[in-house]
């Protein structure tokens, strides 16, 4: 079944890149309470640096390996650049309200930022290809894949595997599982809520960046690239759990396979099949797949 | 009670001035003043959900469909009245809000706000690459007529500018009364405490199921209504970017009842119409800074409307 | 007057995890009967009464409202069959005043779009309010929002709002908890007076054994998720295990006059 294994290859690769995404905005939510709704625009940011840094540095050189370290670099400054602004400007002043007031603050700053990168790059096309050809590409079944989509896999994965680390072998981790369950008893505790508060943002910042960094030389880096982002990866994390970095692995992967199942079998319904499936999970589990522990009201 | 009283005066008080209003104004600001009270239209729709606690992401969903309805009701249905194509819209929009709200009903919070933005989302996708829909450029609208009567010209503007102005103080006076019958109140105390509502034998779900339809249908007029007045739809209508407005317009508004949903509109359309002077390109930039401002600055009346305040921590 | 019980639980069991919340309780509670859970904390009894009044799902056993099931069933159904309760920590609604706590409770109870589409403050269910205020003895607070009202006058909102519904069962959650030693017997005379004028079955939660003897017909003794004893309050009281697990310290000689009364 040739079908079979290019949704799977194609539903892996999907699913890689909407776990890049999504881990980031996951974390966020679940130690912060907040759905950073500018995610997107991380994003977009992330591929518009890499974009440019790419092009300045490969004017007048051939396409090499920098440009892995280009992405890798410019996605952590500029990550780090933003969550730093973003969280000291905006998000400090609002700590401990409603996950609503935080939710309206972030689509405000979708709002600010979506001009302030049009302000900055315009509305031009910026192509970052100069990684794209340089692994070659395979043949699985017929089917031409470029090698530069398995990078997305292994990002994916190392991704996967420094999370698992930092939050389950660090002392950092066991600090932001206990502001997980309670940030004001954590504090009680003497752990600094607030700087790892940042430095949660600051990460989930990063990995947004980077996410848009890697996909930039595979699409047009071009006005609008954030808006989609959004929703989708928010549809992923609720099928995982919001809050569950676990949960957004296989959000992702069932998500990814889904559409890639969509795309050669059923091509009409790719718009819907992502909110069909959120659909389904929220009728069967309302919390999402793996959601964090709700306390007793009454 | 002399407040209702009060508030019907001063509603036909404004009436009285706005038609006033347009035997004297010039077109323009016609125009701007139609734009501003259909948006408080769409906000009087918002401000049931608001009031229950929801804020929907996603609103102009229903504000596009009424457009592209008002639009295509001439090419495609042969109807050329205006009150019938309103009508029309409102009704359309109704019923798409009464289907979703099956599935928005059960959701409060964020997740109310994500679906209902991504079903903005799905609706623009589709549009977008309808090319019999006109796909991102849109299409135009014919001019008002009424009773068989074409307009044109400044006629039309004023025409459209006074049904405007029926059509949503009509729907303040409704959304007012409504407010004070204990339907009205069930909205605050889903929000406050959702749990003590069911134990009191009302379905939460199926109030806002209601108010949300009803949003929804308001939307959808207001929609045909600035179609008609500007004469071109297009899917912008329902980019998120003009839900922002609306959330905006909600935010602004407040605890403020009807008043502060109508004065949050004009105020909405006055920035507007500054930002489009000064910095037309940065709307966006605007909007969002000033929405900022308003979560960051004020919190108290933000959090008295949106916050839950399930007993426990009292 | 039929014999069908009004409330029966079968076997009722609820797990959380490894934990047994509940385990295999069987009740039977009848119309015109007042029944009092005690136990100590954590034994279960919050938990039966979430499962009964329809906020929790139990993972085995039924629960027959009037012989019919009510499992799958929600809190409004459930109200609507006639059944009401009241909370731990009271269940209000902060930025009403006492009085629109009743008037909302008044509209609900009726239910018809009718009352619901007129106004809240309507003189007619005025009249009503007043006169279900002045019974709590809440007349003098009407006005005031309710995040300013002390907790006693918070539980009695609480209850008032409940028995407003005219329920046929009415189930009460610690009433007293959370209120002063002084207050609590004025309290609950003043709620046990409407609920005699009314003739609504009762079941409540108690934690205060003076309160206990004095209103019920029958006590349900819990102990880590089981129900240990069942019966008149003097029996219940005697028994060794319900002394140990629920009573414990409780001088011989007061236990003696508990089972004389």
């Amino acid at each position: 079944m040739s079908t079979l294994l290019t949704i799977l290859i194609d539903g892996l690769i999907y699913g890689a890149w909407l776990f890049l995404v999504a881990a980031g905005l996951t974390l966020i939510f679940g130690v912060m309470k907040v759905l950073n709704i500018a995610h997107g625009n991380l994003y977009a940011i992330g591929a518009y640096v890499a974009a440019t840094a790419m092009g300045y540095w490969f004017a007048d050189r051939p396409p090499s390996f920098a440009a892995f370290a280009i992405q890798l670099g410019t996605a952590v400054v500029a990550g780090t650049a933003l969550g730093l602004a973003l969280d000291r400007g905006v998000l400090r002043r609002l700590r401990g309200r409603d996950e609503v007031s935080l939710a309206l603050a972030t689509y405000a700053l979708l709002l600010v930022l979506d001009d302030v990168i049009q302000f900055i790059w315009g509305t031009s096309a910026y192509p970052a290809s100069a990684p794209y050809g340089l692994l070659g590409s395979s043949e699985i079944n017929g089917l031409r894949f470029n090698n530069y989509e398995f990078v997305l896999l292994a990002a994916a994965a190392a991704v996967g595997l420094l999370l698992w680390w930092l939050l389950q072998r660090t002392r950092t981790g066991r600090c932001l599982a206990a502001i997980i369950r309670d940030p004001e008893m954590s504090g009680a505790m003497g752990i600094d809520v607030e700087r790892l508060y940042l430095a949660t943002f600051m990460l989930g910042a990063v990995l947004a960046a980077l996410g848009g960094a890697l996909t930039a030389p595979m699409i047009q880096v071009a006005p609008g690239l954030g808006a989609e982002v959004i929703v989708v990866t928010f549809a992923v994390i609720v099928i995982g759990g919001m809050g569950s970095i676990p949960g957004a692995a296989v959000g992702a992967l069932v998500v990814g396979l889904a559409r890639a199942a969509t795309i050669h079998l059923f091509p009409f319904a790719e718009v819907f099949i992502v909110y069909a499936v959120m659909a389904l999970v929220l009728a069967v589990r309302p919390e999402g797949l793996f959601p964090q522990a709700a306390l007793r009201k009454i | 009670m002399n407040s209702l009283r009060r508030t019907d005066a001063s509603l036909l008080g404004l009436l009285a001035v706005l038609c006033a209003a347009a035997f004297i104004a010039p077109s323009w600001l016609m125009s701007l003043l139609a734009v501003a009270l259909a948006k408080g239209l769409v906000a009087l729709g918002l401000l049931l959900l608001l009031r229950a606690g929801l804020v929907p992401f996603g609103h102009a969903l229903y504000y596009c469909l009424g457009g592209y309805v008002a639009g295509l009701g001439t090419p495609w249905l042969g109807i050329r009245d205006t009150l019938l194509l309103l009508a029309l819209a409102s009704l359309l929009s109704g019923a798409v809000a009464f289907a979703a709200g099956f599935l928005m009903r059960r959701y409060r919070g964020i997740f109310f706000a994500m679906l209902s933005m991504a079903l903005s989302m799905i609706l623009y996708g589709v549009l977008l690459k309808s090319q019999s829909l006109g796909s991102s450029d849109g299409f135009t609208v014919a001019r008002a007529s009424f009773f068989a009567m074409q307009t044109a010209g400044v006629g039309a503007i004023r025409s459209v500018y006074l049904l405007t102005a029926v059509v949503t103080l009509l729907a303040a006076w409704g959304v007012s009364r409504y407010l004070t019958t204990a339907m009205g109140h069930v909205g605050p105390a889903i929000r406050e405490n959702e749990v003590r509502v069911e134990y009191l034998g009302c379905s939460p779900s199926r109030v806002i199921h209601r108010e949300y339809t009803a949003s929804g249908a308001l939307a959808g007029g207001a929609g045909a209504l600035v179609a008609i007045l500007v004469g071109q739809v297009d899917p912008g209508m329902g980019f998120w970017m003009t839900s922002g407005e609306f959330v905006f317009i909600a935010i602004l508004a407040g605890a403020g009842g009807i008043w502060g949903s109508l004065a949050a509109a004009f105020v909405l359309e006055g920035i507007h119409a500054l930002a489009f002077e000064y910095a037309p390109q940065y709307w966006k930039f605007v909007l969002g800074a000033t929405l900022l401002l308003l979560i960051v600055r004020f919190p108290s009346g933000l959090s008295s409307m949106l916050a839950n305040r399930a007993g426990a921590r009292s | 007057m039929s014999s069908a019980p009004l409330l029966e639980t079968r076997g009722l069991t609820v797990r959380f995890g490894a934990v047994v919340a509940v385990n295999k309780v069987s009740v039977r509670i009848d119309r015109g009967d007042v029944v009092g859970l005690i136990g100590t904390n954590g034994a279960g009894k919050t938990t039966f009464l979430n499962m009964v009044t329809g906020y929790l799902r139990p993972t085995g056993g039924e629960i027959l409202l009037e012989g019919r099931s009510t499992l799958g069933r929600s809190p409004r159904e459930l109200v609507a069959h006639g059944m009401a309760r009241s909370f731990q920590v009271p269940q209000l609604f902060p930025a009403m005043t006492v009085r629109e706590h009743l008037l909302f409770a008044l509209a609900l109870a009726d239910g018809s779009a009718g009352a619901l589409l007129k106004p809240l403050h309507s003189a007619q269910r005025q009249a009503r309010a007043d006169e279900v205020l002045g019974r709590f003895g809440l007349q003098a607070i009407g006005e005031r929002p309710v995040n300013l009202v002390p907790q006693g006058q918070r539980k009695l909102i609480d209850i008032a709002m409940a028995l407003s519904l005219k329920p046929r069962l009415l189930l009460l959650d610690e009433p007293t908890s959370g209120v002063s030693s002084a207050e609590k017997m004025p309290l609950m005379e003043v709620v046990f007076d409407v609920i005699r004028a009314s003739g609504v079955t009762v079941l409540f939660v108690e934690h205060d054994m003076d309160v206990v003897r004095r209103y019920v017909t029958r006590i349900l003794a819990f102990r880590d998720g089981s129900m240990i004893a069942d019966g008149a309050p003097g029996d219940v009281m005697r028994d060794a295990q319900v002394a140990s697990a629920v009573l414990r310290g409780r001088a011989p000689a007061a236990l003696a006059k508990a089972g004389a009364a």
